[in-house]
């Protein structure tokens, strides 16, 4: 009972992870309807900037405090990330909206091998490992809980609770809910479509970022490939959860995280990412549009 | 009209002004970009830690670049395309006459193809042609080839497959294992392999049939990472990431290709070479990937190809005309894997070796690319597409030269695929509809007409 527990906690904390990437193809996927491959290496690149702020932290600004260190790792990494996804969103996608659906989707897998063989021409090729920046453990009844893994559920918490109050409260939320059910209509009624569109760019970028610098936390080592896997496994759990859905996201991240944990845990880690994808391919052939997704109504 | 030479003197300096404000603008923008990728870089030291390195002359390099391309771009460039293009919209449309080259280009381009190899031997000699005939005529043509039998799903089909990889490895290590194990040839199993690729192709059919779009996507990717992972971890049989090594080659009518007294090079009296087998397989692949154009272009005159493209047009008018959409579907993804398969057990016989490592995602994305990039359905336009994106990054590997502008520890290898992805971008952003937007309608009312590319929707999956 304890270590299921205990693979409970684990795989929380890599659904965590999982959720807060799946946003952003969701909230992409909704209001342009593109799966915007690139995303997880948005996210590889967050983790890199987090990373090149943490040895610049402490090359030349050494004993800073680990809160504070983690939170300037996180706020650049955000910055930088969602500085590319905007500049690929008008360089790349832009000039393709209206054109017909593949092309956006070409455009966004040149940008993934763009960004990974760029990271790997100017960083590098080899693993980047650092020290463990937090590194206490906790004991509760047996389970072992560390700070990282607590620090990463609060902090995904906290920035979906934020997320969730913009997308429902905000002005800049109803324009962006707006120009996901109908862009032409949204913008007749006075909505800036563009800029929402780079704002939901801007946004999903932005907790792709905090996902790279906690993955960077949690594993302490980031690699210029390490887009793909996490990338592909967020955007099957965006597609379990039923793309478009927020919600829906945040659910088929946490699954994915849970199902891997487990699945390592009592069958072989070897067919984990195997047991993953088989279980996507399941649910959709019973349930064709993911867990939440509003099942396609197409009009004649 | 002094009046107006002053007006078109402050829209000069107005743009000038705004060319500037644009440069300035963008070579920000390039600072936030690259400061912390480009001007730090993050290296092991002898101890193995991270330090940092400065290379704060790089990222000048950059922002410089930046803005003096944003402000020649806005300056000069944007008016006189604006202007070209104004003086295009205006000048009268001028009916093109084809020309016989245009007429003939598949012709010309098959018997280019068939004499390339004595060509290349008559130029360089029988060694030198080795690396051209490999690297470029069977690289090349063997992304044709898969893209071909791709374009039968996602361009015909109109169903979008990203796992098209997979049913390259199913014939891959079809040959591969069982050529091994019971050392059947080639010629036998060539078709096995296709067959087998086709099986696979049906199991993945059946659970998407009821997906569109995005969802099929993803699933077609999951299913071929199944497949890799699946080749990684039964090591048993397929010996894992070490891959399966010393594949049996192909023979001509049981003329083998190696240095005994029976083998090709003693039989016809020529020097032994390892030349003569990559010419063969030069020919091999060629006469591959024109069954499977010559395949594609009847089935597209009989039912089932007019089927496929009324699928991809609209899958509820196709339903409600009476064809059924299941068999539709099958038998396209059963169709492209068998070729995929093709392919596969032709990559094995090549390399000799097999292993789990040629079957990435990014090769499913580069076919597709070619496919897209071609213009989808286009067979003329996918051989483009292949030569120049293919083709291109094997260029690289020959430009030695570079090694001499940017120093010997220059090495143009690394830059290969981020040239390909930046060619994707720059292509997709220019042509959106791929080189041959334009397809030739197979039914047609008294007159054939080409329907342009933007009356045609496609890959709604």
């Amino acid at each position: 009972m304890e270590y299921f527990i205990q693979q409970l906690v684990n795989g929380l904390t890599l659904g965590s992870i999982y959720g807060m990437i799946a946003i952003g193809y969701t909230m992409v996927y909704g209001i342009i309807g593109m799966i915007n491959f690139a995303h997880g290496d948005i996210f590889m690149l967050g983790g890199f900037a987090a990373l090149i702020v943490f040895l610049l932290l402490t090359t030349f600004m050494a004993g800073v405090p680990v809160v504070l260190a983690l939170l300037l790792m996180m706020i650049v990494g955000m910055l930088t990330a969602a500085l590319w996804n905007w500049t690929i969103e008008r360089v790349a996608y832009r000039p393709l909206r209206g054109s017909f659906r593949l092309a956006p989707l070409i455009t966004a897998i040149g940008m993934s091998i763009v960004l990974s063989n760029f990271i790997q021409v100017t960083q590098g090729p080899r693993n980047k490992p650092i020290p463990p920046l937090v590194s206490s453990v906790y004991e509760l009844f047996g389970i072992t809980v560390s700070l990282k893994q607590i620090v990463i559920v609060v902090i995904t918490a906290v920035l979906l609770s934020v997320f969730w109050y913009i997308v429902n409260r905000t002005p800049l939320g109803r324009a962006q809910r707006a120009t996901e059910q109908d862009s032409k209509m949204a913008a007749l009624l006075g909505v800036d479509v563009d800029r929402t569109i780079s704002v939901t760019f801007i946004m999903g970028a932005a907790l792709a970022a905090v996902a790279g610098t906690m993955y960077l936390m949690y594993y302490g080592v980031v690699v210029f490939t390490d887009g793909f896997a996490p990338g592909v496994k967020a955007f099957t759990a965006a597609v379990l959860g039923g793309i478009g859905s927020l919600p829906g996201a945040v659910l088929g991240g946490l699954l994915i995280g849970l199902i891997e944990s487990l699945w390592s845990a009592y069958f072989t880690i070897d067919y984990k990412d195997v047991a993953t994808f088989s279980i996507l391919a399941i649910v959709l052939i019973f349930k064709p549009s993911g867990i939440l997704g509003r099942p396609e109504v197409e009009k004649v | 009209m002094a009046n107006v030479a002053s007006t078109t003197a402050s829209a000069g300096s107005e743009l000038t002004a705004r060319a500037l404000r644009e440069a300035v603008f963008s070579g920000l923008i390039t600072l936030g970009l690259f400061v912390l990728f480009v001007g730090l870089k993050s290296d092991q030291n002898i101890r193995n830690e991270l330090i940092l390195t400065q290379r704060w002359g790089l990222l000048a390099i950059f922002v410089i670049v930046a803005m003096v391309g944003r402000f020649l771009m806005v300056a000069y460039a944007q008016p006189w395309l604006a202007q070209r293009k104004a003086a295009k919209a205006a000048a009268p449309e001028v009916a093109k006459e084809e020309t016989f080259f245009s007429r003939n280009f598949s012709k010309i381009a098959i018997l280019a193809l068939v004499l390339y190899p004595p060509v290349i031997v008559a130029l360089v000699g029988v060694q030198g042609s080795l690396k051209w005939v490999d690297n470029f005529g069977v690289q090349i043509l063997i992304y044709v080839m898969l893209a071909w039998g791709l374009n039968i799903v996602v361009g015909l089909a109109g169903l979008l497959d990203l796992g098209y990889v997979a049913f390259y490895a199913v014939g891959a290590y079809s040959y591969a294992l069982l050529s091994s194990y019971f050392g059947l040839s080639f010629w036998v199993l060539l078709p096995v392999a296709g067959i087998l690729a086709a099986c696979w192709g049906v199991v993945l059919g059946f659970p998407v049939l009821r997906l569109r779009g995005d969802y099929l996507a993803i699933v077609t990717l999951a299913f071929g990472e199944i497949i890799r992972l699946v080749l990684i971890n039964w090591t048993e049989v397929t010996k894992g990431t070490f891959g399966v090594s010393g594949i049996a080659k192909a023979t001509l009518f049981g003329i083998k290709f190696d240095a005994s007294k029976d083998g090709f090079a003693a039989l016809m009296g020529l020097p032994i070479s390892s030349a003569y087998y990559k010419i063969f397989l030069f020919y091999l692949i060629l006469g591959l990937a024109l069954l499977t154009a010559f395949v594609t272009i009847r089935l597209r005159r009989m039912p089932v190809g007019r089927a496929w493209e009324a699928l991809r047009e609209d899958e509820i008018a196709c339903r409600s005309l009476g064809i059924n959409t299941t068999t539709t579907k099958l038998t396209a993804f059963a169709t492209g894997a068998m070729f995929g398969g093709f392919a596969g057990s032709f990559f094995a016989v090549r390399q000799g070796f097999v292993s789990p490592e040629s079957f990435v995602f990014l090769e499913s994305a580069v076919i597709l690319a070619i496919v897209v990039l071609g213009g989808m359905g286009s067979l003329t336009g996918i051989f483009v597409a292949a030569v120049v994106m293919i083709g291109g990054t094997e260029i690289l590997r020959e430009l030695t030269f570079l090694k001499m502008i940017f120093g010997p520890n220059f090495t143009p290898e690394l830059y290969r695929m981020l040239i390909f992805g930046l060619a994707m971008v720059v292509v997709m952003v220019w042509k959106p509809r791929g080189f041959v937007g334009s397809r030739e309608p197979t039914a047609f009312l008294r007159e054939r007409k080409a329907v342009s590319g933007s009356f045609t929707k496609e890959g709604h999956g």
